[in-house]
């Protein structure tokens, strides 16, 4: 059972631990966790061995020790009790065999006075005979039961070793038990019976003990490891939070909260190792106590050992000497009885010496009996005549032994007045018949007190005489009356007839006593009357060396005059307390063991904590040098393209001069190659502002498709010049003007779209549409023939070409966005609206490998092709960061010579209604003259035709498709018979369309429907354009000659080319053109505006006025706020107000809020219909634009100038003055004044104050045509509109 | 032929201060808002920038010997003269007044009285070098020619 449960409880000691384990490895998943680990499950299980070993050990001492003792103790029992019933067995045959022929009343009266001795004995003797069988039986059973039930409840018995120990002891019983007689058996039997239950107590206990005692070990070693655990998790979470908050707080802070971290954990730590060296003293302590405990119980136990042996000694003793005292007790009264009793004596000393010879075996401890008879002194004549010899005296200086003494030695007696001369004696001492018992000093005494006492009286220790030993000498009086028990001591004096003394050699006494017993050799015995308490008198027994503290029982050998003692003491010294040692050791050590174990954690703690805190710092340093790198990457190329800028300047100065060839040409290389550098650290600025977190979006309403023109603008001279069709689809469901940066977009689709060009050489296509993100979930017919066709790519015609722009194959564009995570989710906001642009291409595809790492900064597909190729490797990773700020997702699909699509998502805000208007004003320019006009496509690839219809669409004009040459004559000769209201302006033909077989008829129907439509219709002729990718300016020349065709379109299509060329071909707004040049736009919008020019420096507001005055404006001029707040109280005449932000007095921002009260002021006035209406003229509302000028805000330094938006808008939200966006909406939205620019917060930024002349139009590729604000435009836009790419 | 070497002399002239830096493009914009209807606009303009600039640095010299200095003044004063300065395109009294407005911010008498003593001979530098400018225009208008900034410039 013990074993068992150990076995188990070792085993879930194990099973936790090893749980514990894995937690602590998940825990701990450094390298030296393992150790660690290692070392702790090591130490558990050392701790659990020890644990084991002491359990057994206490166990297994305890019950082997109290096994012995029980069995000593029942072995001295059962001989106790022989000793009884075999002597008054014996006793009875040596009565019956000596009084044979003696009197038969008087033998059954000396039964009568002897038998209070008996009846116990043989009552219990009987009882037991009849007992005897049936316990007999019983404990066979029970034998059997007990060896039946140990096994059975400890299954692996052999590890334990009490249990078979007692089985052995069983069987040594047993096996004793065959060969002792019957009658002792069965007292056996009884006392093994109650060693064999007491045993099995012992047993059961002891298992009960050991399994209790392994499970509370278990316990806690179980609560050890649990609490361990808790605290070590504890404290993991309490640093991963603390960690966490670390993380989670600004920089700024962090360096404050590390420091409090540091000293939190350093107080913690501090406070571990406090609790720590509690834990290692109170576990000392705690072994120690441990020790004092378990050595004070073994002393206490050893002390109890010693007391029972000692105790039941000296119970031996005294019964033993009992027994003789009342055997010569009867001797006296048979004395009595037949010699004083009968007339005449019936025993001399022949029948006395016979008599105790033959009872000599009932008093073993006495070395002879003698009776003396009282003789006076009167009576002593006739004595010694009577007895035939004198009574002699005592003579106790004699020294030689009985054997050899004399009777001639000894002295006749001297006259004394009583005699006790000895009559009868025992064989042994016969030597003393006729000596004087009254002589010898201590006899006298004896007598005297036995006579008074009527009891059994000791001498006093003292030599026997004619032997060496040590005895004393028991007397009893013999009286010649039966005395009643109550007589006074005078009756009992008086009624004395003799004396009965028998002499006690007592250390062969106790000798004889202690060598039956078991186990004498432990203990020694000292017998001792103490009757005299100064002077113990040593009876038995050697001094030897003190071991320990003696235990003393008292002896009573029923004189009550003479007291004696038993001391006994252990022979050896107790051996050193091994299970207290082994204990406390073993707590000592496991306290230490677990003390090393968190000390170790604890420095491991301290450490990782430590290493943390280094981490936290190199992760600082880290981040601030990242920052610094963005910082120092913006300031340079910031500082690069400053003298860039002047050598730009200066060389296209040197191309103005007069140059040959040569050098124009290296004049021109060098421009150019300026120009990509500039741009390139314009990129890179970009990154670097976008790493740093700096770039800001615009929110600006913007014409999409128009930025998509500008877009393919500067690619087409590239695509040309490769021969890649480049085609650009925008979805009819796109609004057309929205929200959003579009710098930014179109530098995204700019970055694609180059990468595209870069990659595709000399075949297929570049395909950029633009489509809402909810579309490409419709169902299939729903969706617009472009997207239906290009997400549904299928091989046409036999000759390999696939449904694509150019006929190409390319990748499924559906692969693209499949992993984006907010595609399907419709935009909270109904006012945003999700665009997906797809940037088609037939290039050389990115490889498998490299696509990983295709959006990483400066990363290219591979080396080879960044030789092959050239780049940065820049933009696709600001690409796809702008698209992470637009709130899009991009993604790519690429193989290997297919090509790629590229396709991102990005957020902008519907416009509202009234933009539409305000931004179409660009397009009218051009545009009115074809509303309502005709168009037919001919085109055999239906996505190619969709691109023309998208761009003619965008000119009002409506298209009809036919595929072939062939279905364009039939639909053309079938056009001209019916009559339909639209008229049919013009035929588009694709290159790959164009045949001369066909064409010629073509052509001379055409002009019939021309010939026979002009007399009807509106007069404008039927015009046939030819649609070329590339076209050499040859062929192009003789197509014009053929007049085959009226011109030759190339592409890319573009709104603003595909209108030149219309109205090129028809005649139309060719007074109109000069309209759309810049100045003139201007010079329109300003021209007798009434402009207030606020300024405090005189230059400034000179230069200002020139500015304005330049382009036809009214301007006056004031030089401080004050007035220009009196000139701006409505009503006035002022169009619009440019406002200096820093002046004397009254700055701008305080004017224009004063500005703007009054005319709330006033408005409300208006509103309320209490002004009149001349006051109001023919304004409805008065809101003035005012325009912020300021020279100073912006340094010359870039990177202040970033600072200002956020300085103006905190402006804003402080004091009220209006935002730079609220300008631009002032200059847009305003009727009045109707400034309809495009001014966006870059620009208008840079228009503010000196930073464009320093930093030289950062933004010059971008400047979209005419959205320069009038006062950057008038003054600056020298520069930009040069090197403007489109218009 | 004169006509053509005086021409050719203001040229010179023009880009060797743009070279130098004592100009930027901000003066060639002032040529460009330069036309019949306002011909003598830039020499208006320049003659203004040298009447404000000579009254601002008296007073700057003035404010700097108090024993008491008004850095706000002297920075009110600085701003002026640089935004006339870059109106105009003076680069380098504007460059002065950056750096002279850095040492304003610290309050530094010391360097601002450096500073004060560079602004000044940068302003008496370009007020020579555009006197000279001006004179050489002149010329080439007495001999019936015309300046074309734009020309040269871009």
């Amino acid at each position: 059972m013990s074993s068992n449960c150990k076995q188990s409880s070792s085993n879930g000691n194990l099973c936790s631990s090893l749980k514990q384990k894995k937690a602590w490895e998940s825990l701990h998943r450094t390298a030296d966790g393992r150790k660690w680990k290692r070392v702790v499950v090591f130490l558990w299980l050392v701790v659990a061995l020890c644990g084991l070993v002491c359990a057994l050990t206490s166990s297994n001492g305890g019950n082997s020790e109290r096994k012995v003792e029980t069995s000593v103790s029942s072995e001295f029992k059962t001989q106790v009790s022989l000793e009884y019933c075999n002597v008054s067995k014996e006793e009875f045959h040596a009565l019956d065999s000596l009084f044979i022929e003696s009197d038969r009343v008087a033998s059954l009266a000396c039964c009568r006075e002897s038998g209070y001795e008996m009846p116990s004995s043989c009552t219990s003797t009987c009882r037991l005979k009849m007992k005897g069988s049936e316990k007999w039986h019983k404990l066979v059973a029970e034998n059997v039961e007990f060896n039946a039930h140990c096994p059975s409840r400890d299954e692996s018995i052999s590890t334990y070793v009490g249990l078979p120990l007692s089985k052995n002891k069983t069987m040594s019983f047993i096996s004793q038990l065959a060969f002792s007689s019957i009658s002792s058996g069965h007292l056996w039997y009884k006392e093994n019976e109650l060693q064999m239950t007491e045993l099995h107590n012992h047993a059961t206990y002891n298992c009960e003990s050991i399994s209790f005692c392994l499970a509370k070990i278990c316990l806690w070693i179980l609560a050890g490891m649990v609490a361990s655990f808790n605290i070590l998790k504890l404290h993991e979470k309490f640093s991963s939070q603390k960690h966490e908050i670390i993380q989670e707080t600004p920089r700024a802070q962090q360096s404050q909260l590390l420091q409090q971290s540091q000293s939190s954990s350093r107080s913690t730590g501090k406070w571990r190792k406090k609790i720590l060296v509690v834990f290692v003293l109170a576990g000392v302590v705690f072994s120690f106590w441990l020790f004092w405990y378990l050595d004070k119980d073994i002393i206490l136990r050893r002390k109890e050992t010693l007391g029972s042996m000692c105790d039941e000694r000296a119970r031996m003793l005294q019964d033993q000497f009992n027994v003789s005292m009342n055997h010569v007790h009867a001797l006296a009264l048979l004395v009595s009885t037949f010699h004083h009793g009968k007339q005449p004596s019936a025993i001399d000393q022949k029948t006395f010496e016979d008599y105790t010879e033959r009872t000599a075996f009932e008093r073993p401890l006495t070395s002879g009996v003698a009776y003396a008879l009282r003789v006076r002194h009167s009576e002593r004549k006739e004595f010694e005549q009577q007895q035939g010899w004198a009574i002699k005296k005592m003579e106790t200086e004699d020294q030689t032994l009985a054997q050899d003494c004399n009777l001639e030695n000894f002295s006749t007696s001297p006259v004394q007045e009583e005699y006790a001369p000895v009559i009868f004696s025992q064989k042994t001492v016969s030597h003393i018949v006729s000596i004087d018992m009254m002589s010898g000093k201590e006899d006298r005494e004896n007598i005297l007190r036995a006579r008074a006492s009527g009891k059994g009286v000791l001498t006093s220790p003292f030599k026997l005489l004619k032997s060496n030993h040590l005895g004393v000498v028991l007397t009893f009086a013999v009286y010649n009356t039966h005395l009643p028990l109550d007589a006074i001591p005078e009756q009992r004096i008086n009624a004395t007839v003799g004396y009965l003394g028998a002499s006690y050699d007592v250390p062969s006494l106790v000798a004889k006593l202690l060598h039956q017993l078991a186990s004498k050799q432990t203990i020694v015995v000292n017998v001792y009357d103490t009757t005299n308490k100064l002077a113990p008198i040593n009876m038995y027994g050697t001094d030897e060396a003190d071991t320990g503290l003696p235990h003393i029982s008292n002896l009573d050998f029923g004189d009550p005059t003479r007291k004696h003692e038993m001391q006994c003491r252990f022979k050896q010294k107790p051996p050193p307390p091994w299970q207290a040692i082994t204990a406390s050791v073993g707590v000592l050590v496991i306290t230490l063991l677990l003390g090393h174990i968190f000390h170790a954690a604890i420095n491991r703690i301290a450490k990782v904590e430590r290493g943390y805190r280094e981490m936290m710092e190199l992760k600082h340093r880290a981040e601030a040098a990242d920052v610094a790198k963005s910082q120092f990457l913006a300031t340079v190329s910031h500082e690069i393209r400053t003298p860039m800028n002047g050598v730009l300047g200066m060389l296209q100065m040197l191309m103005d001069t007069n140059l040959d060839a040569m050098q124009l040409d290296y004049a021109q290389t060098a421009h150019a190659n300026g120009k990509d550098l500039i741009s390139l650290i314009n990129k890179v600025l970009d990154q670097a502002k976008i790493e740093s977190g700096r770039l800001e979006l615009e929110a600006v309403p913007f014409d999409l498709r128009a930025v998509l023109d500008k877009v393919l603008s500067l690619f087409s001279r590239e695509s040309q010049e490769q021969g890649l069709e480049l085609a650009v689809y925008v979805s009819d469901q796109v609004p057309e003007v929205v929200i959003g940066d579009q710098e930014r977009f179109g530098q995204i689709i700019t970055n694609l779209v180059g990468n595209s060009i870069k990659f595709t050489q000399d075949k297929g296509h570049i395909f950029v549409s633009v489509h809402l993100a909810n579309e490409v979930m419709l169902p299939l017919d729903a969706r617009d023939e472009v997207l239906r066709q290009s997400l549904n790519i299928v091989q046409v015609g036999s000759n390999a070409s696939y449904n694509t722009l150019s006929g190409f194959r390319v990748v499924d564009r559906w692969r693209s966005w499949e992993n984006f995570k907010k595609f399907s989710g419709i935009p909270e906001e109904t006012e945003k609206i999700k665009l997906l642009v797809t940037v088609e291409d037939t290039g050389a595809g990115i490889p498998p490998e490299a696509q990983c790492r295709i959006f990483t900064p400066f990363m290219q597909a591979d080396s080879s092709t960044s030789r092959k190729y050239g780049g940065t490797g820049i933009g696709l990773s600001i690409s796809k960061r702008l698209v992470e700020l637009m709130g899009g997702e991009i993604g790519f699909v690429s193989e290997l010579n297919i090509g790629s699509t590229f396709s991102f998502t990005v957020t902008f805000t519907k416009a509202e209604a009234n933009y539409l208007d305000t931004m179409q004003q660009q397009c009218d320019l051009a545009v009115p003259e074809f509303r309502g006009l005709k168009a037919l496509v001919i085109d055999e690839r239906r996505v190619r035709a969709e691109v023309t219809r998208y761009h003619l669409k965008r000119l009002g004009i409506s298209v009809d498709i036919t595929s072939s040459m062939e279905s364009a004559y039939s639909y053309v000769s079938c056009y001209g018979k019916t009559s339909v209201s639209e008229h049919l302006a013009m035929v588009l033909v694709d290159q790959d369309s164009w045949g001369k077989d066909i064409c010629f008829p073509f052509h001379n129907l055409l002009k019939m429907i021309e010939r026979n439509g002009s007399k009807s219709n509106s007069g404008i002729p039927l015009k046939i354009f030819l649609l070329a990718t590339c076209i050499s300016s040859t062929q192009r020349k003789e197509l014009k000659l053929d007049r085959l065709v009226d011109n030759v379109i190339t592409k890319p299509l573009r709104i603003s080319a595909l209108a030149f060329t219309f109205q090129e071909a028809t005649g139309f707004g060719k007074m109109g053109h000069n309209t759309r040049a810049k100045p003139s736009t201007l010079r329109t919008l300003l021209k007798d505006k009434q402009i207030l020019v606020v300024d405090d420096n005189a230059v400034n507001r000179r230069v200002a006025e020139g500015a304005l005055k330049k382009y036809g404006a009214v301007v006056t001029c004031v030089e401080g706020g004050k007035v220009a707040v009196g000139l701006l109280k409505p009503p006035h005449k002022f169009d619009a107000c440019f406002m200096d932000l820093q002046m004397p007095g009254m700055d701008g921002f305080e004017a224009t809020r004063q500005i703007r009260s009054l005319e709330s002021e006033c408005n409300k006035k208006i509103d309320s219909g209490e002004a009149s209406v001349d006051m109001s003229e023919n304004f409805a509302h008065w809101h003035t634009p005012i325009l912020a000028m300021t020279a100073d805000v912006i340094q010359a330094t870039n990177e202040e100038c970033m600072k200002w938006p956020s300085q103006l808008r905190h402006l804003a939200a402080t004091s009220d003055f209006p935002l730079a966006t609220q300008l631009c909406h002032d200059l847009s939205e305003s009727n009045p004044c109707s400034f309809h620019v495009e001014l966006r917060l870059g620009d208008f930024r840079s228009a503010m104050g000196d930073i464009m002349i320093n930093s030289t139009a950062i933004k010059q590729e971008y400047l979209p045509t005419s959205c320069l604000s009038l006062f950057s435009g008038h003054m600056y836009c020298a520069v930009p509109l040069r090197s403007e790419p489109y218009t | 032929m004169e006509l053509n070497q005086l021409q050719r002399s203001f040229l010179e002239y023009t880009a060797a201060l743009f070279r130098e830096g004592f100009l930027d493009s901000q003066f060639s914009q002032l040529y460009q808002l330069q036309d019949e209807s306002n011909p003598e606009f830039v020499v208006e303009v320049v003659s203004l920038f040298f009447e404000d600039s000579e009254r601002l640095i008296n007073d700057l010299s003035r404010a700097l010997d108090q024993t008491i200095v008004d850095f706000r003044k002297i920075d009110a004063h600085v701003h002026q003269l640089k935004g006339s300065s870059s109106s105009i395109g003076a680069q380098r009294v504007k460059n002065s007044c950056v750096s002279f407005r850095n040492f304003c911010e610290a309050q530094n008498i010391e360097e601002c009285s450096k500073c004060l003593q560079q602004v000044k001979q940068e302003y008496l530098l370009i007020k020579n070098k555009l006197e000279a400018l001006f004179q050489l225009e002149k010329q080439i208008v007495a001999a019936g020619g015309a300046i074309n900034m734009v020309e040269w410039m871009l």
